[in-house]
């Protein structure tokens, strides 16, 4: 049997979860105090992903950096296959919010979006 | 000399939902000062996610909730100048500003809306010793000039302070390939939001320390390196724990204060546990028709209370200069006490007549409280009792009072807030 120790991220209290597993499988999650404890246990052990965010160089616009992220959340080890997809991308200015500046990242099935707007100047 | 009914010094977060909200309130000579070359403040700089859940259900990194509020002011077409420092404003509300096309102007307002944010608690400030070299950030700093400017600060990096700056800059030059070796807390609880410890700092392997701080920092023209050391519950270094950390950057999280040179220029009463300007029910200064929202007036967690903040200062700006510069009858005011680990209440004041059918009050605890009850009293009578499993400093929290309960309540003095343990 395994053990894995987690913190849950649902509110300021930060339960001490512990969480045995077999096989992959969730046996038991205790030390919530709540259901939301359980929930993210449960998630975050076997599939856990999150929401990357990063910036991209951007030619020709009123700012040098464009903020970009993935427009869902992507599985936790592919966070730093997500950011070497977009280390030498430049795109050319004006960018728009939404755009998107790289399809399929990483082989997630999700795609990076800008999420500002970059104005063309000169 | 130009003038406008109502003239909002920022454009962050807070100048821009005030000004929408004056203009939606009948109000169309309005004008929004900004020092920056954009609008939306620092929110431009804080591309992560997680901004907005209250306010749009969904989760908005930082330059996509500026976004939505930045439209709302073009829409409405209110007036804004970039690039614009507001030197001074003068208690006949006259402001003097700068900027490169217009010069040194003045401006005649009716009404002015404060909402310049706050700053970051600088190295001189934390009066910690050693040399002074290069490499040495505060972590919004750092920020800016990776998320916008596109430059990274270092390679090597240690950071103190455990706020949320300071915990999204470690996966920030983690991510942009820096090695975070620590992150050091004085206190013995970090000031950050769980989820930022466990997505920032533990996803990535990154120790934090806890009742840690710097002690010495070397390097003479660039870092070379910093000595941590353990605190006792005085905060002072314990002899014999120093650790050395060779490092090319050390970015400081240490808390933000209000930023308040202005304010204290046209004298407005400040509160001296804010740091920010005592205001009554309207978000009224001591100076009738200047209002304060949003990080100038209390540092806030969460965006989502700055912009319902600022809409209701923007609305009492707008009920002012309607009003021919005045409130209206004052009537009595009645002081708020924060007591019994409530450290403040903005607002700090009310005049019963002039309050809207509800008013939110917001307060930060002094410490954590587990399973403790908010309580507010009239005079001595308990009208509120509410039960909260968890209270900490890093949270603001708030109580609802309502305009009928209190006129109805006879001969009343003082309204008490104040946390009563199990």
């Amino acid at each position: 049997m395994d053990v894995r120790n987690l913190t849950c991220i649902g509110c300021p209290l930060g339960c001490a979860l512990k969480v045995e597993m077999e096989n992959g499988e969730v046996l038991s999650v205790s030390g919530n105090t709540c259901k939301r404890g359980d929930d993210y246990a449960r998630k975050e052990v076997t599939h856990p992903t999150r929401i990357v965010t990063s910036t991209v160089a951007v030619t020709g616009g009123d700012i040098a950096m464009v903020s970009v992220k993935t427009q869902n959340d992507i599985p936790k080890e592919k966070i730093m296959d997500i950011m070497k997809s977009i280390e030498d991308i430049k795109v050319e200015a004006p960018v728009h919010i939404g755009d998107v500046i790289v399809a399929n990242a990483a082989d997630t099935g999700v795609n990076i979006i800008a999420t500002k707007d970059i104005k063309k100047v000169g | 000399m130009s003038s406008y009914d109502i003239v909002i010094i920022g454009g962050g977060p807070a100048g821009l939902a005030a000004a929408a909200s004056a203009k939606r309130n009948g109000i169309d000579s309005i004008l929004i000062l900004e020092r920056d070359s954009q609008l939306g403040g620092i929110l431009n700089q804080c591309i992560h996610n997680g901004f907005g859940l209250h306010t749009f259900k969904e989760e908005l990194t930082g330059p996509e909730y500026a976004k939505r509020f930045i439209d709302q002011v073009e829409e409405l077409k209110i007036e804004y100048k970039l690039n614009t420092m507001v030197m001074d404003i003068a208690d006949d509300k006259t402001i003097t500003a700068m900027n490169r096309t217009d010069g040194l102007f003045k401006i005649e307002a009716k009404a002015i809306v404060l909402a310049m944010g706050c700053r970051e608690r600088s190295r001189g400030a934390l009066n910690i010793p050693g040399f002074r070299p290069a490499g040495v950030y505060s972590a919004g700093t750092a920020q800016r000039l990776v998320n916008i400017e596109g430059y990274m600060p270092g390679r090597e990096v240690v950071i103190l302070g455990s706020g949320d700056i300071g915990l999204i800059m470690a996966r920030r030059m983690t991510l942009e390939g820096a090695k975070v070796k620590v992150v050091a807390e004085l206190m013995p609880f970090s000031g950050g939001l769980k989820r930022n410890i466990v997505q920032c700092l533990d996803d990535f392997g990154i120790p934090l320390k806890l009742s840690h701080t710097v002690v010495d920092i070397r390097g003479k023209e660039r870092l070379e390196g910093i000595t941590l050391a353990e605190v006792d519950n005085h905060g002072k270094p314990i002899p014999g724990t120093e650790e050395d950390y060779t490092c090319d950057t050390l970015l400081l999280s240490c808390g933000l204060i209000p930023e308040n040179e202005l304010s204290r220029g046209i004298g407005v009463d400040m509160n001296a546990i804010t740091s920010g300007p005592s205001v009554n029910e309207s978000l009224e200064t001591s100076i009738e028709g200047v209002f304060a929202c949003g990080n100038v007036l209390h540092v806030h967690d969460l965006v989502d209370f700055v912009s319902e903040e600022a809409a209701a200062a923007g609305k009492n700006a707008a009920k002012y200069v309607q009003n021919n510069c005045t409130m209206g009858e004052a009537g009595k005011e009645i002081p708020i006490i924060a007591t019994d680990g409530v450290r403040y209440t903005v607002p700090k004041t009310i005049h019963v007549n002039r309050m809207e059918d509800e008013l939110v009050v917001r307060f930060r605890v002094g410490a954590v409280y587990k399973n403790s009850y908010i309580t507010t009293y009239l005079n001595d009578k308990q009208i509120i009792h509410r039960k909260r499993p968890i209270m900490a400093p890093g949270e603001m929290e708030e109580i609802k009072l309502k305009k009928s309960e209190l006129e109805a309540f006879g001969g009343l003095e003082n309204i008490t807030v104040k946390i009563e343990e199990a």
